[in-house]
């Protein structure tokens, strides 16, 4: 397996190569090596790599797909990140359909296909890092969710965005535990929303995006822990309230509305100071703002990010 | 290492006194036989869980983050053969099986084993020895104390385990070796806070941590009840120890 850490480092190392050059050639070639049954979506615009995504894209290694769609965090399938993919097999994600509602002028309903063709997706790598304490670097395919924000037109009332996943314990056997509160939400600041790099993403490695990651479509805040990035949405409402968010309901003093990746704030579990990063072996340190402080850090000014973790 | 605990313990399993002067020439030899599979039995219950991780690792199922779920499998195995060496004397005084209770040790040191491997991982693969970033970890996150307060009591269990100790330490043996009830509930403890949930609102991954406390509190009070009906019939007079004590010479 090519994740276990006794891999002798010649082979690890030209795993790397392998995936860089693949990455040079572009996501859809990988995709062809690594799930050739699936689609490429046609509207994906090749992403030009500027500031810190570029970095990342340049000096960090993409996770394989195949750790990136088989170790996911989905607790509607199942609390076992391994169990989720071959639970997720049958999963409907198209066609899919997300309505936004709300403080909104214009309320609307959107299929995944409309969303594609209007907004135009495009490549952005991203580094993803759990609350757990392990990280990835996923090239999701997705859009701005200020572009289907800015169409919506929230009113002066609107200061938060509410997220919704899906609800459907028939499909989902998680669902059916009791002991969540279901369905999965999260919610944003207005100003966190219409940041360029919060996305909603509908793919991943040039390709449609597979259930066990969020498909039909999902968001993406790579400055935020993971679970900030809600699965398989079908509801965005515009609020004036701070919204409820699943993980902060079950405990609050863990999990913050917030949830800025931050290796000063400690949680009670996992170091929040380094990271293991999925296929490496040694733990790395976690930046600051997932080393997105740069572009994201002045949405914070003035604020006490020990008190609003 | 496990080799040498085998050896070590089946050394001292040959020695053991004859199980009963009442035994007949004839019967003795299946009983001999039987101790043997008894003792295989219960070597491949201890290295059952090594056996699966093997496997886990040639069926490529240790997961894309290998470290941490070997660390936590090995902390599960521990746990569970703590369980496991809780119950024999139960299971010994309920069924009357006395032979198993002489193998009461090696499924301790079995527990101490895998709790040994499960702390190695944490502190060369997962922590590459950095000591003092695992000294503040330690400080900042109970669950991490509890885990190496509870690794302590095992570590001074296993070490005063033969025989040697158990006869220089006399009574003081037993009273130490009562802690692993302690070293158990410490275990349980550490193992409910480091799992997602919270234990109030019994939400999240809190389920199996509180299945195997409350196994480990159903084996203590098994032995609670045991320990009284034992004293029971000894002192008619319980408050009174001393008379008993006088009237034997």
């Amino acid at each position: 397996m090519d994740s276990d850490p006794i891999t002798p480092k010649q082979i690890y190392l030209s795993r790397r190569d392998f995936i860089k050059a693949a990455g040079v050639i572009g996501g859809s070639l990988i995709l062809a090596a690594c799930a050739p049954s699936i689609t490429n979506l046609p509207q994906v615009v090749p992403y030009q790599p500027t500031g810190v995504l570029g970095e990342v894209e340049q000096q960090e290694s993409l996770t394989s797909f195949e750790d990136i769609t088989n170790y996911t965090n989905y607790y509607e399938f199942t609390t076992d990140k391994e169990g989720v993919a071959e639970l997720a097999k049958d999963f409907q994600t198209s066609p899919w359909e997300v309505e936004v509602y709300g403080l909104v002028n214009k309320p609307k309903k959107y299929t995944v296909e409309d969303m594609v063709r209007q907004f135009q997706p495009e490549e952005r790598v991203y580094r993803m890092r759990c609350v757990e304490g392990w990280s990835m670097v996923i090239p999701w395919v997705g859009f701005p969710l200020a572009k289907l924000l800015k169409e919506v037109e929230p009113t002066s009332t609107a200061k938060y965005v509410r997220f919704e996943s899906i609800f459907a314990p028939d499909e989902m056997p998680g669902q059916k535990r009791p002991s969540y509160p279901w369905p999965y939400q999260e919610g944003l600041r207005l100003d966190e929303a219409m940041h360029d790099l919060t996305i909603l993403a509908t793919g991943l490695y040039g390709s449609e995006l597979p259930a066990q990651n969020g498909g039909g479509i999902r968001l993406v805040v790579p400055w935020k822990y993971g679970f900030k990035s809600i699965k398989a949405v079908i509801k965005i409402e515009l609020v004036a309230q701070q919204p409820a968010s699943m993980w902060s309901e079950i405990a609050p003093d863990e999990y913050g509305f917030y949830a800025n990746v931050n290796p000063e704030v400690d949680h009670p579990r996992w170091s929040q100071r380094t990271e293991r990063r999925i296929g490496e072996f040694d733990r790395q340190d976690t930046l600051m703002f997932n080393g997105y402080a740069d572009q994201v850090a002045h949405l914070y000014d003035g604020m006490d990010l020990q008190a609003n973790f | 290492m496990t080799g040498w605990i085998c050896k070590q313990i089946s050394r001292k399993m040959n020695t053991v006194a004859p199980l009963s002067t009442s035994d007949s020439i004839i019967t003795r030899k299946p009983v001999k036989a039987q101790l043997a599979w008894l003792r295989v039995g219960i070597h491949l219950l201890g290295l059952y869980p090594l056996i699966q991780l093997a496997h886990l690792l040639l069926a490529d199922r240790w997961t894309a983050n290998p470290i941490q779920f070997i660390e936590q499998y090995l902390g599960r195995a521990a746990l569970d053969m703590l369980v496991l060496t809780l119950a024999v004397t139960p299971v010994v005084t309920l069924t009357g099986w006395k032979s198993l209770a002489r193998h009461r040790r090696t499924l301790g040191l079995y527990s101490f084993f895998y709790f040994s491997l499960h702390f190695l991982t944490f502190a060369v693969l997962d922590y590459n020895l950095d000591v003092r970033e695992m000294l503040r970890l330690i400080l900042e996150k109970p669950y991490l104390l509890v885990g190496l307060l509870a690794g302590l009591i095992l570590l001074s269990l296993a070490a005063t385990s033969f025989r040697y100790w158990r006869k220089h330490l006399g009574r003081n043996w037993k009273r130490l070796h009562k802690t692993v009830y302690l070293a158990s509930g410490l275990v349980v403890l550490h193992y409910a806070l480091a799992v997602k949930g919270s234990l109030d609102a019994l939400s999240g991954d809190i389920l199996r941590p509180l299945v195997m406390g409350l196994l480990v509190s159903f084996l203590l009070i098994l032995r609670l009840v045991n320990h009284q009906k034992h004293a029971a019939p000894a002192g008619a007079h319980t408050g009174l120890v001393q008379p008993t004590n006088l009237s034997k010479p």
